[in-house]
């Protein structure tokens, strides 16, 4: 598997493509934060006990004034910053992956049961699609979190809401294109169920489109649910994600503590960026027409 | 063409039809607004008269007719907030808005589309992989991560430009416009690049792809053969057909700019729209979200009805049906 791997066209191209590898390396040191964020970290930035007011407001460890004991310095509780930005990556991160996930999960059943159906569900749902994408999804998720209140899942619920679409007509398109061939009318004449030409037939052949959108669309979720949280409407007070930290940051903007909002940005940047340079290979790499 | 442009206006009114229901939903999900208008301790009685007075106590069809009636008449609601017409709050903001987010497609559209021609034409030239991976970074970045940047740099620390505001405004057929004084203007261009940073990495990246696309044709090298010259190549043959998918984003990024605009003015304290829209989410201020979006709804499927007029323009190919 490994040396299939390392033998393949991909790997080669990967390894020859400085951009490619940057943006793997960076998302690999953002998949190590997320996994093992806390334990890199002396202080638990939400454990009251562990905060020390005497600290607050200490600037980065460089500048005068500052405790080597925080790196990037501390917030208005003496939260060392980044302790706060290793946990709002976290949260970030997985906001911006499980939200790619449902919508990948229910824009691929809603685009292929549409394809292969055709009809009324077809009309349907292209038709919630064409009007959702009338809209700019900052503008659907900011509307609906205002409806339905703060949180993680509701932030997940808002995202999945406005991310499902790419998915169902992406899939809905390639389904179209494969129902007309061979093999599919061979699994009918051979008399398999609908379900299971579309699970083990159809939705083999359409997934790859969607491994670049899967990839692009975490950094673009990442960036509306930071947007959302600077708002007020994202994430809760208690489980800040960087876009929350920033806008924390930005109150005491004016009074020249910058380090607890251009930290965070700085992490968010960094992290969509990366997705943004390996998602940029992988679609010249999947589709072979645009090279 | 006329059979078409009716039939698009039909689309366009089950649009805002169907945006009305949906609205009108979710509005009804979120928690009762009667104590918008009465205080808390009311008693009973006066909760009940309260919410006969806003048709609360109706069942929902019921209260959606009322709603669409209302608005078939004009009648969007009186703020919460505000006691005075929502429709006239958002008016009265709209030019406040509308005045950024053109400034910023200005500023997005003059340094997007020469970059992008010139790394069109030029791949693999060290400028033009410099100007893909700015714009890469350009897509990456949280716009109001970005502005906030500016006001600390450009308006705290070096205190060139105003924090936050409007600024002096001229009245321009009874519109006011910061657009024509210099106090305006040094107001007005901070939030606009804030709110261009995104539109000009994807305008440069459209066009980059179309004039990739393009320089591949035939037509491209018969006019070079035939003497033209390789900047009348690129502007005159080139740009005009690479430009058809870059119409297809800049109406799309112009509903883009006016849903980031609510972001960018929180940052700013500029009294656009956008801004009133946040107060009124935290405020609970129901009919003003419902004017906003309907305003928003109605300027989104004109966009989009002028760029499919826009593409015949463009290309002659291109025939409506």
């Amino acid at each position: 598997m490994m040396q299939t791997f390392l033998a393949s066209q991909f790997f080669f191209n990967w390894r020859r493509n400085l951009s490619a590898i940057i943006g793997s390396a960076i998302i690999a040191v953002f998949i190590v934060i997320v996994a093992f964020g806390p334990l890199m970290v002396a202080q638990n930035p939400y454990d009251l006990t562990q905060l020390n007011l005497l600290d607050s407001y200490k600037p980065p460890a460089w500048l005068p004034g500052g405790d080597p004991q925080y790196w990037l310095g501390t917030d208005g509780q003496g939260r060392d910053v980044l302790a706060s930005i290793i946990y709002g990556t976290r949260v970030s991160a997985l906001i911006g992956i499980a939200a790619m996930l449902c919508s990948c999960l229910i824009g691929t059943t809603l685009g292929l049961l549409a394809g292969f159906y055709g009809g009324r569900l077809d009309a349907v749902i292209m038709r919630i699609a064409d009007l959702q994408l009338s809209f700019p999804s900052m503008l659907i998720a900011l509307f609906l979190m205002s409806a339905v209140g703060t949180g993680i899942d509701k932030v997940l619920i808002a995202l999945t809401a406005v991310g499902w679409v790419v998915y169902a007509r992406t899939v809905r398109g390639s389904t179209l294109g494969e129902i007309e061939k061979e093999y599919v009318q061979a699994a009918r004449v051979a008399g398999l169920t609908n379900g299971k030409i579309i699970r083990r037939h159809v939705l083999p052949n359409v997934l790859t489109p969607l491994i670049v959108i899967a990839t692009v669309q975490v950094g673009t979720f990442i960036l509306i649910e930071a947007s959302l949280s600077f708002l007020g409407v994202g994430v809760p007070i208690t489980q800040p994600s960087l876009g929350l930290l920033i806008k924390n940051g930005f109150d005491v903007l004016f009074s020249g503590l910058w380090w607890t909002s251009v930290f965070p940005g700085l992490m968010i940047m960094a992290m969509v960026f990366g997705i943004n340079l390996f998602g940029d290979f992988l679609r010249d790499e999947l589709n072979p027409r645009l090279k | 063409m006329f059979a078409y442009t009716v039939k698009r206006l039909i689309q366009m009114v089950v649009v805002l039809w169907a945006v009305s229901i949906i609205v009108f939903l979710m509005m009804s999900f979120t928690g009762d607004p009667v104590f918008m208008v009465i205080p808390i301790d009311s008693s009973e009685a006066e909760i009940e008269q309260a919410r006969r007075i806003l048709g609360l106590d109706r069942s929902l069809p019921e209260q959606y007719i009322i709603f669409l009636g209302n608005l078939l008449q004009g009648d969007f609601g009186t703020s919460y907030v505000f006691r005075q017409p929502a429709i006239d709050l958002i008016l009265e903001r709209l030019p406040a808005t509308l005045e950024i987010v053109v400034v910023a497609m200005v500023i997005a559209t003059t340094i997007a589309i020469p970059l992008g021609v010139y790394a069109g034409a030029n791949p693999g030239k060290p400028l033009s992989r410099l100007i893909m991976s700015g714009s890469l970074l350009g897509i990456s970045l949280p716009g109001f991560w970005v502005g906030m940047m500016l006001i600390y740099f450009l308006a705290v620390e070096w205190r060139i430009f105003p924090s936050s505001g409007r600024g002096d405004t001229v009245e321009v057929f009874g519109v006011p416009t910061s657009l024509l004084t210099a106090d305006g203007w040094s107001h007005v261009l901070l939030p606009a690049i804030t709110l261009s940073v995104g539109t000009l990495a994807i305008l440069l990246r459209i066009t980059r792809a179309g004039m990739m696309e393009v320089t591949r044709q035939d037509y491209m090298k018969f006019a070079r053969a035939k003497g033209v010259s390789r900047r009348g190549v690129l502007y005159g043959h080139g740009l005009r057909n690479g430009l058809i998918p870059v119409v297809t984003i800049f109406g799309l990024q112009l509903g883009d700019l006016i849903a980031f605009a609510t972001i960018t003015e929180t940052i700013f304290g500029w009294p656009g729209m956008g801004k009133l829209l946040v107060d009124s989410i935290y405020r609970a201020d129901r009919p003003v979200i419902v004017v906003y979006l309907m305003l928003v709804a109605l300027i989104f499927v004109v966009i989009n009805f002028l760029i499919d007029i826009l593409y015949t323009m463009i290309d002659p190919r291109i025939t409506v049906k």
